[in-house]
């Protein structure tokens, strides 16, 4: 019994490098996505999210263009098409307000357009896969640096940014006459999502890394009501995936980005049924005694 | 009308920052144009309001009252003109927004939101110490919601929600107070606390303006008053600046105003409706 566990739950990482780097990387991911992720979520920004991801990849296939499967480059590419994006959703969130969820639409749909015929230009197929895709497991030491880098800007900007994120979020009128760091918070939010999509992009492709964002935090909102408990549950939810997803991977031989990515997207379903907040579960059987 | 002076006692009994009567800040208003993307919504205001003054924004939908009042906040940048405050630094102005502007559904406490008023001593990253926590359930009490510190504000009315906003205004113990459309769908007993509430500020002398609809109220409990069309129709004593003439004055040229924007003239004869369409679709 013992063995088998071993053998299920460990034996992969125990044996295979790869699957220990795919496991930091996801962890990685995880800790820094997760947070903004909730933010995200909580100002109804989800799918601006999504622009953003996908108006990375015209960016990072500028990158590739020019320099091939090089970190470097489709990192700085990614970060400005992406910067671009977040600033032109903001400006015309302000200018077009009922447009909004189609402008955004129409972004993604060129963005993603654009970046696989420039990938293509060059490119094979297994390019393109990389790219769309994500290579999490073959991340080499600068692709788990630049990660883990990421994450530790993340984690310290938000500290120190939370409470104007949050009164950003809940009261924007109010901050402003309180305080300058309302534009700060604002953009600075913005760049964090950036820098985190281009991160999770390298490992789970333009396509998945908006996933290890929203998902997580989506599931957690049926499990806790306070913030900082909901950012803790999504944070966990994201690594058990990212876990999980990876030994399903292993194990049926299924190509890891889409595998963590379901694994994710399982638990958000699961949570949806039986959560504890605001679930089906909660729906159908509404609790008899008082829930305190 | 008096009934609920009990609270108004608790208020003034529990602001012992104010202890001394606080030194209300005066606003002036110059040559003031205020709009977004470049239209202008209100233009050329001329005026001055006293320090400890306690004045009504009223007017029609649409006259700017909400405009106006996020440009003395320093929200909108003035397109001509200029708000000279004095006796109130930037960030030391209690702004109050339309309740439709917060996001209630935010997973957030009652304390977490409250405690935002303590912003001028905490600042963006400063604890709560134990006078702030006491001053929070003060203030809470003041409002009538004691012991409401840890409940999400997602399960408060909106009458609850609004008296704990209130309690922030309490806590920011500021020398100017702007409050915009503080009693919109808000019962008749949480109005008359909060009635109670800002004529305390006023007693210990902060300078107060409310954006108001409900000019009963207005001539009752708010000794000036400013009438406002996309100009200034009339500022003064309540009773003078509400009289059937001046608010006749303030809903024609409103109408006018409206008729001059080039996409509502095309139905030529009937003169009335597209005056009407223009000042509902305004909605400020």
């Amino acid at each position: 019994m013992g063995a088998l566990l071993h053998e299920l739950f460990l034996q992969p990482f125990a044996e295979f490098g790869f699957m220990r780097r795919a496991l930091v990387g996801v962890t990685a991911i995880a800790l820094g996505s997760v947070p903004v992720g909730v933010f995200l979520m909580l100002r109804r920004m989800s799918l601006t999210g999504d622009a953003m991801a996908h108006a990375i990849l015209p960016g990072a296939a500028v990158g590739f263009l020019v320099a091939g499967l090089s970190l470097p480059a489709m990192t700085i590419g990614g970060l400005v098409a992406g910067m671009m994006v977040a600033v032109a959703a903001g400006f015309v969130a302000r200018s077009t307000l009922l447009l909004e969820d189609a402008s955004l639409a129409a972004f993604y749909l060129i963005s993603l357009a654009l970046g696989v015929l420039i990938v293509s230009l060059r490119g094979s197929n297994v390019d393109l896969m990389h790219v769309l895709f994500g290579t999490v497991l073959a991340l080499d030491n600068a692709a788990l640096l630049l990660l883990a880098s990421i994450s530790t800007i993340t984690l310290l900007a938000l500290a120190f940014l939370y409470r104007a994120m949050v009164m950003e979020c809940v009261d924007p009128a109010f901050l402003g006459s309180v305080s300058r760091s309302s534009a700060v918070a604002h953009y600075g939010f913005l760049l964090l999502a950036v820098l985190n999509l281009v991160g999770g992009f390298h490992a789970l492709g333009t396509l998945m890394a908006v996933g290890m964002m929203i998902l997580p935090a989506a599931a957690a909102r049926f499990w806790a009501t306070r913030l900082h408990t909901i950012i803790a549950v999504a944070i966990g939810i994201a690594l058990a995936s990212g876990y999980g997803g990876l030994l399903l991977s292993y194990h049926f031989d299924l190509p890891s980005g889409p595998a963590i990515i379901l694994t994710t997207g399982l638990a958000y379903l699961a949570s949806m049924v039986v959560g504890r907040v605001s679930s089906l579960r909660a729906h159908l059987f509404p609790p008899r005694h008082l829930a305190a | 009308m008096n009934a609920q002076r009990p609270s108004a006692a608790r208020v003034s009994s529990v602001a012992p920052t104010a202890a001394p009567p606080t030194q209300g800040a005066e606003v002036a208003l110059c040559n003031l144009t205020l709009g977004h993307d470049r239209h202008p919504a209100v233009h050329h205001v001329e005026a001055r309001l006293e320090p400890g003054s306690l004045t009504a924004l009223v007017g029609p939908n649409g006259s700017g009252k909400s405009t106006l009042l996020r440009g003395i906040m320093g929200e909108l940048r003035p397109m001509t003109g200029q708000v000279v405050l004095q006796g109130a630094a930037r960030g030391r102005i209690a702004y109050l927004p339309q309740l439709s502007r917060i996001d209630r559904s935010f997973p957030l406490t009652v304390s977490e939101l409250v405690a935002s008023g303590l912003w001028h001593l905490t600042g963006i990253f400063g604890g709560l110490r134990a006078d702030g926590r006491a001053r929070l359930s003060e203030a809470l009490a003041a409002v009538g919601m004691a012991g409401s510190e840890a409940r999400s504000i997602a399960a408060l009315s909106g009458g609850q929600m609004q008296r704990i906003l209130f309690a922030r205004v309490l806590l920011q113990d500021a020398p100017l107070i702007l409050l915009d459309e503080p009693f919109a769908a808000i019962d008749e007993r949480t109005t008359d606390d909060l009635l109670d509430l800002i004529d305390a500020w006023h007693a210990e002398g902060r300078t107060v303006v409310a954006v108001l609809h409900d000019l009963d109220m207005v001539r009752a409990r708010f000794p000036n008053a400013m009438l406002l069309a996309r100009e200034i129709v009339a500022h003064g004593p309540s009773g003078a600046v509400l009289s059937e003439a001046n608010l006749a004055r303030a809903r024609a040229r409103l109408a006018a105003a409206a008729q001059a924007t080039p996409d509502v003239c095309e139905i030529g004869e009937a003169a009335p409706a597209p005056a009407l369409r223009a000042v509902g679709g305004e909605g400020l």
